[in-house]
Formats: structure tokens, C-alpha cells, sequence
């Protein structure tokens, strides 16, 4: 089972990554550069909210597992 | 190791139900206060957020997703630092203060029509006050009910705070159909929408007083008279690897699941009747209403469960059954409104017209509304307005409108599948309190539960309306595009492309949760 919490690490580091540039990319640029007002706030939460949390968070969440830190022994 | 409650057995079950009972009603009064913002939001825009305006249109926005979103995760970190240092106790009366006068003074503010700009800026401050009220609420009661609670009850205990959420909601729905039905709409559009604002006043002082009288948490006091508290919550839930590493667990494992399925069951749920299935709206009312009425009872049991079997194995539990079943369950709901499975009875389809000229500009309005009737005791109503103006001899279509109100037999079954919806979310939400508050030390407590869980509920979960609205529109158009091409349809069912985002929240945290998180129920030290 340890092993296997360390392998899943990687996914999660990938996994975070991924989902941080469908964030900007697919996401939080387009609505930056539509200049309608609407889209302001969803593109800022975007960029500095969900992005740092989820990209941060599953990375960090992920070296964490890799370095054996949610090992049954820890 | 098993702790000994440093208060005595019989002053113990004298004051916990005393402790449930006042953290529940005050949390109660938060989740009204923070939902009734949400369910007149329409009524609000039209008085303090005129839509033909781009800088009130933006601060609408802003107050809608910065209170929801950005601000309670910071109320959490905010008053959570304060419960760690100061107490529990003082903390979350805070909160119910903050909560009770920004909502009380939200009824009060003057209309854009009377000030301007300062009415939207002032609603966004206070909606901004009750984001981050909310967001120090929650974890102060409970942690201040976990602490109190003895041993192997603490799930059952807590589930108590659990029910809040879901009855605020309830409550919130029937103080607004109440007001609505003791007055004309005139009157309610005029000034009954502020009676839900103000009645909150009123139970914030009983809950503040019946709070005023309740001592510390007795596992805080102990922390504090042995000086064990923290000096630097935020560093040390945050800064050290032992205790982060368990936050991050609890948002990835845990709360981040927990928070799309609340508000899909809740939420999601009433936004797909109303929008894609176009039921009535007072029926999906009452349909929710039903609902969460019935599965409220069942916070307490799965807490209660949670406490013989462990919290993993039922919330995970929940996630599992919500993945396997949300489509199956949102397609049958779509499929019992959908009138095209319906038979009609044609010799009662009536059609009725209304005209209307205007008396200064010579144009006309006319209103068509057709009504089909069909065996299963449903009735679609469809209102079509068209336009001529002066001069001209020909209508053009203006807006066209249409909704169903479903027959009792629907109706039934639509509260059932709802209620099931509820159920899960009873399921992962149930135990969560306890959950929480056994993952994290007592210094530290109220700082590193409430972070997680509000980043939880409040960004992935609050985010659900928009991406699922987004996931449709997006199939939607796809769909559109390959018919107007004249191929075949990309997506058969784009009314569930928005459930994708749900299940694979909850899958990704299904996951982490079954293989990462400990089953063993941990101790409250």
C-alpha cells in the first residue's frame, strides 16, 4: 500500500499541473482578454484562487506522498 | 490513548445538550442568514444591482462570488487564528454578531434608486461581513461541541452542527414563501423582500444571549491553564510539514468531495429543475423543501453510524454511491418533466390571448398563453409576447417563456429522487465535523479544520453552478453546431454534461481519500 501512495504522487503532481493550465489557459485568458466586465472576477478567481490551491495544493499534496509522509508508519 | 473528560460526568451531560443546542441554533441562524442573500438574490439585483449599469452588474458579480468563493476560506483563517488564541467561546459569538448585523443591516440599506453607487458598494460589504462570518463560524461550533463531547459519541454529537446547513436552507426558503404569501408581490417587491433580513435580528440576540452564558470549551480551557495554546496558529497549522500535510489531506481526501456533493444535491439539484427541466418555481420549492425536510434526520444517523464504523468508510461511502448514480438519477428527473414522454390530452389544449396598447408610443403587446394538459395531471404553460410597433401591421416574437407543474404522481417521485440526492449528501456531511476535528491538535484546532473544509465547500463546492452551467451550454452548443451542419448529434444528453464536474471531483477525491485517509477514529486531545 505504501508504494502505491508514493507511485499515485506522481499523478497528483501531473494531475495539478494539468488542471492549473486548462485553469489559465482554457480559462482564465480568454476571459481577461473578452473586456467584458462579467468575465473579470470568474478570470481573477481563476488566476489567484483556484489555481494556487489546486495546483499548489495537489503538487505539494503529491511530493508529500512520493516522500512517504501518508505512510502507514508516519 | 484514550483521554478522560477534564469535566465531571454528571455537569457533563447537564451542559451538552445545552452546548449542542445553542452552537446548532447559532449556526443554524449564520447558514439562514448567508442563504437568504442567495434566495432573493433576483429581488436584491432589481434594487441594488440595476442590470443595464456595467459597474453594479460587476459588483453584483463580485458579491456573488467573493462571498461565496474568495472570503470564507479567509474568515476561516481570520477567526479560526483568533478561536486558537483567544478561545472558542468569544470567537464564534463574534461571528454570530458580525453575521447578525451585516444581514440585519442588508435589510436596512436604501435602494440604488435613493443613494446610487453607495447601495451596491455598501450590500457588497456587508455580503463580504457574512462570507467571512460564515467562514469562522462553522469550525467554532464544531470544535466547541467536539471538545465537550465524551469519547466514542463525538460524531453523533456533532452531527447536530451538521443539520444546521441543510435546516438554515429550509428555513430560509419557507421565511421568504411565508412573507410572499402574507402580502401582494407589489408589496413584497416594494418592501416585504426586507422582512427575511430583519427577522434574523431578532433570533441573532436570543442565540447571542443563550451563547453568552455557555463556558469555554473545556479541552481549551485546560490547553490554556496548562499553557499548551498556540502562540502562531496560521505557522503552525501551515508552516509545519506534520500538521500541513494533514490539511491538505483532509481538503483532497475529504472536504473537497463533501463540498461538490452538498451543493449538487442541494443546490445543483433545485438550479437543474428550475433551469433545464423548467419546472414551476414554487414546485421546486416545495420539491426541495420536501426533501431535505425528510433526509435532515439522517446528518444525525450517519453521525451516529460514524461513531460504530468509522467516518471514512460511510463518507467515502457517499462519494461512491453519488459517482455510480448522479446520472442515472438527474436523467429520470429530466426524463419525468420532459413533456415529449408525456400523453397529452388534446381536446383540453387552451389557448388564451391578451392585448395590450400602449397609450403613449401606439405600440402593441400581444400575450399568447397556451396550455397543454396531460394524463399524468401535468400541466405546460407556454407565454408568448410579441411586438408591433405603431404603424406597422405585422407581430414579431419578443420573448417566449414556458414551464411545467407537474402532477402529483411526478411530484412524489421528483421529491424522491431529490431526497436520495440528500441523502448522499447526509453521507459525507454527517460525520464530517467529527472528522475534522480528530484529524488536528488542540492548539491548533479551530485554524486547521476550518480552512480546509471552507476551501472545500466554498471554492469547489461554490463553483459548481457556474462550471456545470458552463459544461451545457458547452455540449449545448457543440450540439448545435453539428445540427446545423446536418450531422449527427455530438452528445445525446448535454442537460447532464454538467454533472462531469462533480464526479470527477469526487472521484479524484474518492480516491485519495480510500487510499490516504485512516479509518481508526482518532482521538479529541
Amino acid at each position: 500500500m505504501n508504494t502505491i501512495k508514493k507511485i499515485l504522487g506522481v499523478v497528483w503532481i501531473v494531475l495539478g499541473l494539468a488542471a492549473g493550465y486548462y485553469l489559465i489557459v482554457s480559462q482564465a485568458i480568454p476571459q481577461f482578454t473578452s473586456h467584458r466586465s462579467e468575465d473579470l472576477v470568474p478570470a481573477i478567481i481563476y488566476t489567484f484562487i483556484l489555481m494556487p490551491i489546486i495546483t499548489g495544493g495537489l503538487c505539494i499534496f503529491g511530493w508529500y506522498a512520493l516522500q512517504g509522509e501518508y505512510d502507514e508508519t508516519n | 490513548m484514550q483521554e478522560s473528560s477534564p469535566v465531571d460526568s454528571a455537569t457533563h451531560k447537564k451542559n451538552l445538550w445545552k452546548v449542542i443546542g445553542a452552537s446548532s441554533l447559532g449556526t443554524l441562524i449564520e447558514w439562514y442568514d448567508f442563504y437568504i442573500f442567495g434566495s432573493l438574490a433576483i429581488v436584491l439585483s432589481t434594487k441594488f444591482f440595476p442590470p443595464d449599469n456595467p459597474t453594479a452588474a460587476f459588483l453584483s458579480t463580485l458579491a456573488t462570488f467573493a462571498a461565496g468563493f474568495v472570503v470564507r476560506p479567509f474568515g476561516a483563517l481570520f477567526f479560526g487564528r483568533l478561536g486558537d488564541i483567544i478561545g472558542r467561546k468569544y470567537t464564534f459569538m463574534v461571528t454570530l454578531l458580525v453575521m447578525g448585523l451585516a444581514t440585519c443591516a442588508i435589510g436596512l440599506v436604501p435602494g440604488y434608486e435613493t443613494i446610487g453607487f453607495a447601495a451596491p458598494v455598501i450590500v457588497l460589504v456587508l455580503r463580504l461581513l457574512q462570507g467571512l462570518a460564515l467562514g469562522g463560524e462553522y469550525g467554532g461550533a464544531a470544535t466547541y461541541v467536539a471538545e465537550y463531547s465524551e469519547p466514542g459519541k463525538r460524531g453523533y454529537r456533532t452531527s447536530w452542527i451538521q443539520t444546521t446547513a441543510t435546516f438554515g436552507l429550509f428555513i430560509s426558503l419557507a421565511v421568504i414563501m411565508l412573507t410572499k404569501s402574507s402580502m401582494s408581490a407589489e408589496a413584497f417587491d416594494d418592501w416585504g423582500w426586507r422582512l427575511p433580513f430583519l427577522i434574523s435580528s431578532l433570533m441573532v440576540v436570543v442565540s447571542y444571549f443563550i451563547r453568552r452564558n455557555m463556558d469555554e470549551s473545556p479541552l481549551f480551557k485546560k490547553a490554556k491553564s496548562e499553557g499548551n495554546t498556540s502562540k502562531n496558529p496560521l505557522r503552525e497549522s501551515f508552516g509545519k510539514k506534520y500538521n500541513f500535510k494533514f490539511v491538505l489531506l483532509a481538503l483532497f481526501g475529504a472536504t473537497m468531495g463533501q463540498g461538490v456533493i452538498w451543493y449538487t444535491g442541494q443546490f445543483y439539484a433545485l438550479s437543474f429543475l428550475q433551469s433545464v427541466c423548467r419546472v414551476d418555481f414554487d414546485q421546486t420549492n416545495y420539491i426541495i423543501g420536501a426533501a431535505l425536510l425528510a433526509g435532515t434526520g439522517f446528518f444525525v444517523f450517519f453521525g451516529w453510524l460514524s461513531d460504530k464504523i468509522g467516518r471514512k468508510p460511510i463518507m467515502l461511502a457517499g462519494m461512491l454511491l453519488a459517482i455510480l448514480t448522479y446520472r442515472p438519477i438527474f436523467d429520470r428527473i429530466y426524463q419525468l418533466t420532459d413533456t415529449g414522454n408525456k400523453q397529452e390530452l388534446v381536446d383540453q389544449y387552451a389557448v388564451r390571448e391578451h392585448m395590450e396598447v400602449n397609450g403613449e408610443t401606439g405600440d402593441s403587446l400581444r400575450v399568447t398563453t397556451m396550455e397543454r394538459f396531460y394524463t399524468d395531471g401535468s400541466v405546460h404553460t407556454a407565454v408568448q409576447e410579441e411586438i408591433k410597433a405603431a404603424g406597422q401591421s405585422e407581430f414579431s416574437a419578443h420573448t417566449a417563456a414556458g414551464h411545467i407543474h407537474v402532477g402529483s404522481g411526478v411530484f412524489a417521485s421528483l421529491v424522491l429522487l431529490v431526497f436520495v440526492l440528500v441523502l448522499y449528501v447526509t453521507m459525507v456531511y454527517g460525520p464530517i465535523a467529527a472528522f475534522l476535528v480528530e484529524m488536528f491538535p488542540v492548539r491548533i484546532r479551530y485554524t486547521s479544520m476550518s480552512l480546509p473544509y471552507h476551501i472545500g465547500n466554498g471554492i469547489f463546492g461554490g463553483l459548481l453552478p457556474a462550471v456545470a452551467t458552463y459544461l451545457v451550454a458547452k455540449a449545448q452548443f457543440a450540439n448545435d453546431a453539428v445540427s446545423a451542419a446536418g450531422g449527427a448529434l455530438a452528445n445525446e444528453k448535454p442537460y447532464l454534461e454538467g454533472l462531469w464536474y462533480p464526479i470527477i471531483i469526487a472521484g479524484v477525491s474518492f480516491i485519495i481519500g480510500l487510499l490516504y485517509l485512516k479509518n481508526k477514529n482518532q482521538n479529541v486531545q
